[in-house]
């Protein structure tokens, strides 16, 4: 069993970082670990536990910004904008049901470093788009911060970006600031029911082409299914989502609607069924571990929006699979039947036909350490993915393999 | 700069004809006459003749010219159109000037994933004029947008109004085809919403031209809003003018653009293009919303109360297409205004938290004062970018200096409010020396190290954005702490 090393403050974690880089130690960068069964599973010889930088440091909602110690609750930093009226747009998915852990678990940190992200990915970007800056311990045992408080910054490189979505692999983050901003009024799902994937992919680009401005977009295939829709299980549901102030939610719906007349037949949800509808889409209900399919292993496959419904058949031409669709078809969560690559096979070919990139979420240890999680990198991109990784960790002191292996 | 190389110069003969050889006709220019239009970029102060220009048009022209100034230690720097206002393109006697101006075509457009794919040398504005016949455009818009380039706009992350709501470049681009300082070609991102890995085109977007040479650019296009309107706010004080910002951010809504100018920018406009401004006010704001037309004409009122509350001297809403264009024509035009009135004018770009907005404005009266300079301030509220135009005269002996000097100061106190020192413009050669007030030697090692990573021997656009260069061997010394660390304080389980 590795040692955990529960750092207090910024300086204990300079201090673990330092420790393993004289004693050519790996650790892995841990919040409340809700996300430690994603990736390859390496090696490490030490946890770095930040659960215990805790904390909001600066909240100034009209100043649209909240600065947190990394370790901070993602429930805490929600229910506290959340009572100034706002929200972290980015809509960060709960990964707690479908990886079997509890929900609401997770840290902002954990949210920044793995860049997560909802439905809303369409409108409003990821983590990446709403983070502003941070104070971190790199690979090299030294603190070094990037960014501001301020929405618009040119100044140096943008090492957020760098940061956001490198799961704790080139630097530990200690204190993060994100953007926040308002939330909703009102919200309305345009729902259209029966279509078949590729016609509801056509669907969705229709209705994030038109003037309603669609902040969700999401078709789940007959079989896969919600429990909060109150439509049978054995009917696809193509969801369409609309925020914003009451009378312009109310406007867009009926325009949606009309729209979305001509591809089937069309139905509405709204308030409380709307939000759990999205929720459930976010966090991908229909393949959490304690649905039927549970035991399947599980793809998040980035691709174009148009390419969506033709990487999900290419994959179920040569797979038992599972499938369902977000950000109108650019986002595919395929379950497959366990296997010993996972699926890893037709679930990469796909990829490789149609453009995008996967990444395996779900399976048992030994299919991660068998094939590659993380979408594998050649030639000059990966020489470069390898120089930056050496630049900010020479070592491989912070999660060494967790992304490749040998990075 | 760092000082010309003498050697490098005295090959100039042997390099031409290799790059001409790469590039063959006119896409070598080696004439000090015909290399005179590249001798600087926006940043009109600094002027520098490069050894040679090189315009190529293919990436694959570009990979070889790169490889063969990695093999030869030639140092290369990259220009789009040159709008840069900090001297992100401004050339280096030894340098070879790397003009992408012929990388002009717009190679794809993909409604059906809502994206284009565009040649770097492609203006921000032609892309949106390739796909309004469709009710789409590009959403950063910086001023220079009829003649500034994609290109340019991926290296600076360009911003413009419309920033708080849709983003700036970073936001709204979604993969490129680089290529790197060894002639290397990668292709990060696509069409796809997310790129896979380490987030290399979220870092590439606003290197300055420091990391790789972009030779293709995906960017996401957007519904044009069904319809627009605006607020035209005159308040006594800036004071009020800044609440009323904060108020309608408090309650709830982000316009599509919001801007403030302070007196003497009003007044310099007004005599400019007489958009109907009123003169007896201290500050003045202009509030769009966009979106569809029931929620523009809810929100819409709301501002205008909000406006109210504020004490407001005086309130338009326009009522017409037209009329919402009167309002912006004077704002777009705040900078020639101001150049009219001076012989000479420099723009500064800080950000600030919107609440320090008074107190910002209160000191640069001090300094301005205490300078002798005229100032006026044309201010991004929505997002806090500052943009104080200090007028001064190039040629009363002394002046840029002194301007150059209150400018610096203008934008340490950004930083001590909590701001940046550049929102839109870019670190260039201008701030370059500044970044200290901002960053500890840490914070821009790793910074360097990210640049060593793409261009180990540092020849891609070098003195620009760090103050002092340091060789990527002695950055990439590894400092080992043994024997002084507090390690065994820390709790273990």
């Amino acid at each position: 069993m590795a040692d955990t090393l529960k750092a207090r403050d910024a300086k204990d974690v300079e201090a673990a970082v330092q420790w393993a880089v004289a004693e050519s130690k790996a650790l892995e960068v841990v919040g409340h670990g809700s996300k430690r069964a994603l990736g390859r599973p390496a090696q490490f010889d030490a946890t770095l536990d930040l659960s215990d930088l805790s904390g909001v440091t600066l909240y100034e909602p009209e100043e649209l910004v909240l600065s947190a110690r990394a370790g901070t609750p993602i429930a805490e930093v929600e229910a506290l904008v959340a009572s100034k009226g706002q929200e972290l747009a980015f809509e960060p998915m709960d990964y707690g049901p479908l990886l079997g852990g509890p929900t609401g678990r997770g840290t902002i940190g954990g949210v920044i470093a793995a860049n997560l992200s909802g439905p809303r990915r369409l409108k409003a970007g990821a983590a990446r788009d709403h983070f502003l800056g941070f104070s971190a311990i790199s690979g090299r045992g030294e603190t070094f911060k990037s960014g501001g408080r301020v929405v618009k910054n040119v100044t140096g490189y943008d090492l957020c970006k760098l940061m956001a979505g490198s799961w704790g692999t080139l630097a530990a983050m200690t204190d993060v600031t994100v953007k926040t901003l308002p939330r909703a009024e009102a919200e309305a799902t345009v729902l259209v029911v029966g279509l078949e994937d590729a016609r509801a992919v056509e669907a969705m680009a229709a209705a994030t082409a038109c003037t309603c401005d669609v902040s969700g977009a999401a078709h789940l295939p007959a079989g896969v299914a919600v429990a909060s829709i109150h439509v049978p299980a054995t009917r696809a549901v193509t969801a369409l989502r609309l925020e914003g102030v009451a009378p312009s939610v109310d406007h867009r719906q009926q325009t949606l609607q009309a729209l979305m007349k001509p591809f089937g037949e069309v139905a509405l949800l709204t308030g409380a069924q709307s939000r759990d509808l999205w929720r459930g889409i976010r966090d991908v209900l229909p393949f959490a571990v304690t649905a039927p399919a549970g035991r399947r292993a599980v793809w998040r496959i980035s691709t174009a929006p148009g390419n969506g419904a033709k990487v999900g058949h290419a994959i179920a031409v040569k797979a038992d699979v599972e499938l369902m669709y977000d950000w109108a078809g650019g986002l595919i969560w395929a379950a497959l039947l366990p296997s010993d690559d996972g699926g890893a096979a037709p679930v990469r070919a796909a990829v490789a036909a149609f453009g995008g990139h996967a990444t395996l979420i779900r399976a048992p240890a030994a299919v991660r350490a068998a094939v590659a999680v993380f979408e594998p990198q050649e030639g000059p991109l990966a020489a470069l993915t390898r120089r930056v990784k050496e630049g900010f960790d020479p070592m491989g002191v912070l999660g060494p393999g967790r992304m490749w292996a040998g990075v | 700069m760092p000082a010309a190389d003498e050697a490098v110069l005295g090959r100039r003969g042997a390099i031409v004809r290799a790059l001409s050889a790469i590039v063959s006709g006119e896409g070598v220019i080696a004439g000090e006459r015909e290399m005179r239009p590249y001798e600087s970029d926006g940043l009109t102060a600094y002027r520098q003749l490069p050894m040679v220009v090189v315009l190529p048009e293919t990436t694959e022209q570009v990979a070889r010219v790169l490889a063969y100034c990695h093999a030869e230690g030639l140092k290369v720097v990259p220009r789009g159109a040159g709008t840069s206002l900090s001297g992100g393109a401004l050339p280096l006697a030894d340098g070879v000037l790397l003009g992408m101006a012929k990388f002009s075509r717009i190679r794809e457009i993909d409604f059906d994933n809502r994206v284009a794919v565009v040649e770097p040398g492609v203006t921000n504005l032609a892309i949106t004029r390739a796909v309004e016949h469709m009710g789409f455009y590009y959403a950063p818009d910086p001023s220079s947008q009829i003649a500034c380039t994609i290109g340019g706009n991926v290296a600076e992350n360009s911003g413009g109004v419309h920033c708080l709501k849709y983003g700036m470049t970073t936001n709204n681009v979604l993969g490129c085809e680089m290529v790197l300082m060894t002639g290397e070609v990668v292709r990060l991102g696509g069409k796809h919403l997310d790129a896979g890995g380490y987030d290399l085109i979220g870092i590439v977007t606003g290197s300055e031209g420091l990391l790789g040479v972009v030779t293709e650019v995906t960017v996401r296009i957007l519904k044009k809003p069904e319809c627009a309107r605006a607020v035209l706010v005159g308040f006594a004080s800036s004071q009020d003018a800044g609440e009323c910002v904060s108020k309608v951010i408090g309650a709830g809504i982000i316009p599509g653009g919001m801007e403030m100018m302070d007196r003497p920018a009003i007044h310099a406009v007004e005599q400019f293009v007489h958009a109907g401004y009123p003169l007896d006010i201290e500050a003045l704001l202009i509030v769009e919303l966009d979106g569809p037309q029931a929620e523009v004409d809810h929100l819409i009122a709301r501002v205008a109360e909000i406006a109210k509350s504020c004490r407001a001297s005086t309130l338009k809403v326009s009522t017409s297409e037209d009329e919402r264009l009167l309002f912006w024509a004077g704002r777009k035009a705040a900078f020639p205004a101001v150049g009219r009135i001076s012989p000479d004018y420099y723009c500064m770009d800080g950000t600030i938290p919107r609440a320090k907005l008074p107190l910002v404005l209160k000191r640069v009266r001090e300094l301005s004062e205490q300078y002798g300079l005229a100032v006026a301030n044309v201010f991004h509220a929505g997002d806090g970018n500052l943009h104080p135009l200090i007028l001064y005269d190039a040629n009363k002996p002394g002046e840029l200096e002194r301007c150059e000097a209150f400018g610096a100061e203008i934008l340490k106190l950004c930083v001590e409010v909590g701001g940046v020192l550049t929102g839109e413009h870019g670190v260039g050669i201008e701030k370059r020396d500044l970044m200290p007030a901002m960053f500890s030697q840490a914070d821009l090692d790793h910074q360097q190290r990210l640049k060593c990573a793409f261009d180990d021997k540092g020849l891609l656009n070098p003195g620009k954005v760090f103050p002092t260069l340091h060789r990527c061997a002695e950055l990439g010394r590894m400092h080992v702490h043994a024997g002084r660390v507090a390690f065994p304080d820390i709790p273990r389980f």
